[in-house]
């Protein structure tokens, strides 16, 4: 027998075993088989071995697999009427004589914190929002603005008239594209999924950057820089699409910074807490207390929940 | 090799007793042995062309293993599993005359940093969590969602038949997919997975 047919065989043992009925017989017949021989013996123990420790799976209790059921929370908080986005921008610049002057173009969408809202324009072309983001579109024009945050475009190719993205001085000039834009301050980052893309700035065609599937391109006010990640990465990146954070030897600090991009219940870390460890696994995006549950078992930190904020320590 | 390891003839005391409790060998393999998996696939993908091979050799080293076990546990498993491994993959060479000559990339080459520490039992401890939903990421969705059903919810065959729209035969067969994929990564590569500092 190859090793595949006795891995196979011990498998089917340990998943009756587990999840079936057994019955005594079932236990001589699982007994002769593994005094057969040492090969048999080994390939149980070691299945065996990982399906127990896989048991500790269940402090995670409260972790709904995806597929199961595909309903992380969702506030979505389109704002469809120009007077309540006028409110809307009022409130984010705090200039409303500016706002009246010139009244920017487009429709303005935008999402509160945790929220993420999915826009679907005529051509079929997409634009999801992610949490606390503003953006402007005019279909028509094939144009859009990222004011705030973080926006996963998917851009139906029209050559003749490509469709341009703008995040401050930076212009994103679709060429058949798939591509998420995240505005920070100081900084902008595009990551192109599929297609390709142009990064410019505009009033100096020196700092431009073409991108192809996997860049990812980070600009700031002086300089735009290409990396390459790969398709995994990003899509976990764009776990928030799909309602969980996806870490990868994600340190301490980061991931709490991304949790409290999405939650009102924010996360602190104490002085001393110990922000370069780091983390690998995916949470549900809004369940701050799972992930304080985690970080306790798994870092060995002390987590206090106080109601409206979890305090980490070390 | 700065060290060889003859199990079977070795002149150094044993552990007293004739043959091993089947509990103490157990629970050995699976404290000793299985944690540096990683180190022998890496070991035996390093040294042997025909990646189909692998999952065979793995399972030929651990029967080996076990075997020269029963007479006494070696006392320092890593050197143990690691010249086990080497002198399968010799003996393989040396019984098979089609092999090619390139089966083994250069066996002088099949010395590795067999001394060197392993992580301590704290930190792997530590790592057990991280690790099982590191792999678990990485299993195929169908599976991943019968094993999370199963481990995380606790789920009988029937429920996660009913969840997952399938048949329980499908659900086994998803389980038991699970199942050997977990080990070959939680245990393979967990070498990878290892934290960083």
């Amino acid at each position: 027998m190859s090793a595949a047919d006795i891995n196979a065989k011990a498998a089917r043992f340990l998943e009756r075993r587990d999840l079936g009925q057994w019955s005594q017989a079932d236990q001589a017949e699982l007994d002769t088989w593994l005094n057969e021989s040492a090969s048999h013996t080994a390939a149980f123990w070691r299945l065996e071995a990982v399906w127990q420790d896989a048991d500790r799976l269940s402090a995670l209790r409260s972790f709904k697999p995806q597929t199961a059921t595909p309903e992380p929370r969702r506030e979505i908080w389109p704002i469809l009427r120009r007077a309540v986005a006028a409110a809307v921008v009022v409130a984010a610049t705090g200039s409303a004589g500016a706002y009246y002057l010139f009244q920017p173009e487009g429709e303005r969408y935008s999402t509160p914190l945790g929220g993420r809202e999915v826009i679907t324009l005529f051509d079929g072309s997409q634009v999801e929002l992610n949490t606390d983001t503003q953006v402007r579109i005019a279909p028509a024009k094939r144009m859009a603005w990222v004011e705030k945050g973080e926006a996963y475009f998917q851009i139906k190719h029209d050559a003749a008239h490509p469709f341009v993205v703008s995040v401050g001085d930076h212009r994103i000039v679709d060429l058949g594209t798939k591509f998420v834009v995240r505005d920070e301050p100081g900084r902008l980052e595009v990551s192109l999924v599929e297609g390709r893309a142009r990064v410019e700035q505009l009033n100096n065609a020196a700092k431009t950057a073409v991108l192809s599937p996997g860049d990812v391109a980070v600009a700031t006010a002086n300089e735009i820089s290409v990396t390459k990640k790969t398709e995994k990465h990003l899509a976990s990146e764009l776990g928030w699409r799909r309602g969980v954070l996806t870490f990868d030897y994600t340190s301490l600090a980061d991931a709490v910074a991304e949790f409290n991009r999405y939650n009102q219940k924010k996360i602190v870390l104490a002085p001393g807490a110990p922000k370069h460890l780091t983390m690998v696994g995916t949470f549900p995006i809004n369940d701050v207390e799972l992930f304080g549950r985690v970080a306790q078992l798994v870092l060995k930190v002390h987590v206090v929940n106080k109601g409206d904020k979890v305090v980490i320590s070390r | 090799m700065g060290e060889t390891f003859e199990f079977n003839r070795s002149g150094k005391p044993q552990t007293s007793g004739a043959a091993m409790a089947a509990a103490d060998l157990k629970q050995w393999f699976v404290r000793e042995v299985l944690p540096l998996e990683a180190l022998l696939m890496h070991f035996l993908h390093q040294n042997w062309r025909n990646k189909t091979e692998i999952e065979d050799l793995r399972q030929d080293v651990y029967a080996q293993v076990l075997e020269a076990a029963k007479a006494g546990i070696p006392e320092k498993p890593k050197a143990f599993v690691i010249t086990t491994a080497r002198n399968l993959l010799i003996d393989r060479i040396r019984h098979n005359q089609v092999v090619p000559i390139d089966a083994v990339n250069d066996l002088d080459e099949l010395n590795i940093a067999i001394d060197q520490p392993g992580p301590d039992r704290s930190v792997i401890a530590r790592d057990v969590l991280r690790r099982l939903q590191a792999a678990i990421d990485l299993l195929p969705p169908r599976a991943r969602e019968a094993v999370l059903l199963r481990r995380v919810e606790g789920l009988s065959r029937r429920e996660i038949a009913e969840r997952m729209g399938v048949s329980e035969n499908t659900v086994s067969d998803h389980i038991t997919a699970g199942m050997r994929a977990l080990a070959d990564i939680y245990l393979g590569e967990a070498a990878e997975l290892r934290r960083t500092p």
